[in-house]
């Protein structure tokens, strides 16, 4: 068990970094909790795998200091750090039998012969491998085969925090489900520290208690799933997070009225006092599951055109343009959606400002 | 599915039999006609049916150059094979050095095979070769035309020259396409050096290795060229391999019959042993008998 610090990080792979792009990673600062279930969301290349690369030591950062329980590991080398990893294609000892690839990184230990059986015997019963023991791995489903991997990790008890580099990629569907399952019951099990490295959100809001989501090297937020749903902190997690992303309107202020190129939206007490603060360019930004749309103009509405309608069964995408912006709307199934010019309604409660892409609070 | 009256797209595959057929059946079964027949003269000649494959089986010469030959070909693979996967492990992974060590170890490779052997009968010579002369200054006697145990070793050395860059070559294609995980999950599970080649590098290079060492079988066993051009086949017998038998038997003796009864066979050794190889290759440490 450890708590995680990573202190003023940050790795350029080219030896000479001239600028910030040269950076993969440019600045990161924080604490992962002991027993903490983590998400590591992303896009691609935003450095989601560096700094978990890092963490596990694979990694050696240009800059900065990581710490296990406030000891300095730095310097050393995964095998050192009492660290698992488990990589996005299962990577198993082909050769050996299940239960040899399970009891590999004991023996490589020098654990006592004994010790090894009933680690190996007590993690093949967590992870549902029993019946496989005496198979070889090679000839096992992908889905087994990852577990395997996993079992390395589980299988020492000295293991602080496994780390996982989008280890479902190659799983089918249905079993995907079942595997994420079976990490948080784990999860529950052992009150291991977990980092789970991935760019589906569904998987890392399903899976995690708090969520980071990086952008271009560096954390934008870390949050619970609610809280990335709600208070987005960043421009980009409004707009990553969610399906479709967060509205995004850029407005000028004036008193408790936002100006998008002559419309109109009204904003309630708070969000005008904090607007008043605000410096930069000022965005506005509205979850689609949040609009209103009805066919009368009401006190507060905006007239909008209505572009497209997708009916994806459970509920209905509407796409609108308003003042010459384009915006989403989520709508129930069953909610009737007017043709052509519809009103749009912005709840004032549900709707963030964001400066210079930062959100205004 | 629909079963095709008229199949005219077979007449597509005759170009390709009709290759096969001038470049493989028909000079074979021309050696399978040979090796029935005593020829006495052009456009004159005996049915003999199974004499030839008897006189062979029995042609002690002939037992002895096959030994002769495992031998040879036993003692390449134990060298070129290890030799060849230690200088992949140790060559660079990026960088000038890659290309630059794989050029250099493609040279023997480049070199006509009989150039070979003239390269090596100079540089061994024992007067005037730098091999050879250095050899004898040290105070050790050392000549392969006249000595059986020096003609092996100079015939052993230009192999292993010629040889292990195939080898080589083979296994550092196969060690670059281990994906980088492999080393990384190795590391994780504290794997030692020796651990990550036995588990990871050589299970993953099978593939490659498997196709190296029958090539290298192959070879080894047809070998002719370099030891025609160095020792001729002597001292006495002592590198006389079955491939220069059986040209002192065809063209020395003009024995064609018992020349090609000697071919046959040859030939069925080379097939049997490679599918063997093949067999127990595929098979190792896969789980098969589970």
């Amino acid at each position: 068990m450890a708590c995680i610090e990573l202190n003023e990080i940050a790795h350029a792979y080219v030896r000479n970094p001239a600028g910030e792009s040269d950076y993969a990673i440019k600045r990161i600062h924080n604490v992962w909790d002991d027993g903490g279930a983590y998400a590591l969301l992303g896009p691609s290349g935003c450095g989601k795998t560096t700094l978990l690369n890092i963490i596990s030591g694979l990694v050696t950062p240009s800059r900065g200091r990581v710490l296990y329980d406030g000891r300095d590991v730095t310097a050393m080398p995964p095998e050192k750090r009492n660290i698992a990893q488990v990589f996005q294609f299962p990577v198993l000892y082909d050769t050996m039998t299940v239960f040899d690839n399970l009891a590999f990184p004991l023996r490589n230990r020098g654990i006592e012969k004994n010790e090894v059986i009933k680690r190996v015997h007590e993690v093949a019963e967590i992870l549902d491998l029993t019946p496989f023991l005496k198979k070889k791995a090679a000839g096992l489903a992908a889905d087994a085969k990852q577990k395997i991997s996993l079992g390395r990790g589980l299988v020492r008890s000295d293991v602080a925090a496994i780390l996982f580099d989008e280890p479902l990629t190659v799983i089918d569907p249905h079993l995907k489900w079942h595997l994420r399952r079976k990490l948080k019951e784990i999860h529950e099990q052992l009150k291991l520290t977990l980092i789970y490295v991935t760019h589906d959100q569904m998987e890392a809001l399903t899976f995690a208690e708090k969520v980071v989501v990086m952008y271009e090297g560096e954390i934008v937020q870390i949050g619970t799933p609610q809280d990335l749903v709600e208070n987005p902190e960043h421009t980009f997690v409004g707009y990553f997070i969610g399906s479709p992303g967060m509205n995004l309107l850029s407005c000028t202020l004036n008193g408790n009225v936002a100006h998008i190129d002559g419309a109109r939206i009204l904003l309630d007490q708070k969000t005008t006092e904090l607007g008043g603060k605000a410096r930069g360019k000022l965005e506005l930004g509205i979850r689609p599951k949040y609009l209103e749309l009805s066919s009368e103009p009401g006190k507060n509405g905006v007239p909008a055109d209505i572009k497209a309608v997708e009916d994806l069964g459970s509920y209905k995408i509407v796409t609108l343009t308003l003042a010459g912006k384009t915006l989403q709307a989520k709508l129930p199934e069953g909610k009737p959606v007017p043709g052509g010019t519809a009103w749009l309604v912005f709840p004032p409660q549900w709707i963030r400002l964001f400066a210079d892409g930062r959100l205004v609070k | 599915m629909e079963k095709w009256e008229n199949n005219k797209a077979w007449f597509l595959v005759v170009p390709v039999l009709a290759f096969v057929a001038f470049s493989a059946l028909i000079p074979l079964m021309t050696v399978v006609n040979y090796s029935v027949q005593d020829i006495l003269a052009p456009g004159e000649s005996v049915f003999v049916g199974t004499e030839w494959f008897k006189k062979v089986l029995h042609d002690y010469r002939l037992h002895d150059a096959l030994w002769r030959q495992f031998l040879f070909s036993g003692l390449v693979l134990l060298i070129e094979m290890p030799l060849g996967i230690l200088i992949a492990l140790a060559m660079p992974k990026k960088g000038w050095g890659v290309s630059f060590s794989l050029v250099t170890l493609a040279l023997p490779l480049l070199i006509p095979w009989n150039t070979i052997g003239s390269i090596w009968i100079i540089f061994t010579r024992p007067d005037i070769g730098l091999f050879g002369a250095a050899i004898n200054s040290l105070g050790l006697a050392f000549d392969h035309t006249r000595r059986p145990l020096d003609a092996w070793i100079t015939l052993m050395l230009m192999e292993v020259w010629h040889w292990t860059p195939l080898v080589a070559l083979l296994a550092y294609a196969g060690l670059r396409a281990i994906p980088e995980m492999y080393y990384q999950a190795a590391k994780i599970d504290g794997a030692s050096a020796w651990s990550t080649f036995r588990y990871i590098q050589l299970p993953k290079m099978r593939g490659v290795l498997t196709i190296a060492l029958l090539l290298r079988f192959m070879d080894s066993f047809l070998i002719y060229a370099e030891p025609f051009v160095l020792t001729g086949g002597g001292p006495g017998d002592a590198t006389t391999f079955l491939s220069i038998y059986l040209v002192k038997i065809a063209t020395g003796q003009f024995d064609l019959g018992m020349a090609s009864a000697f071919s046959l066979i040859y030939f069925l050794i080379v097939l049997l042993l490679c599918f063997v190889f093949y067999q127990v290759l595929q098979n190792v440490g896969k789980g098969a008998r589970i």
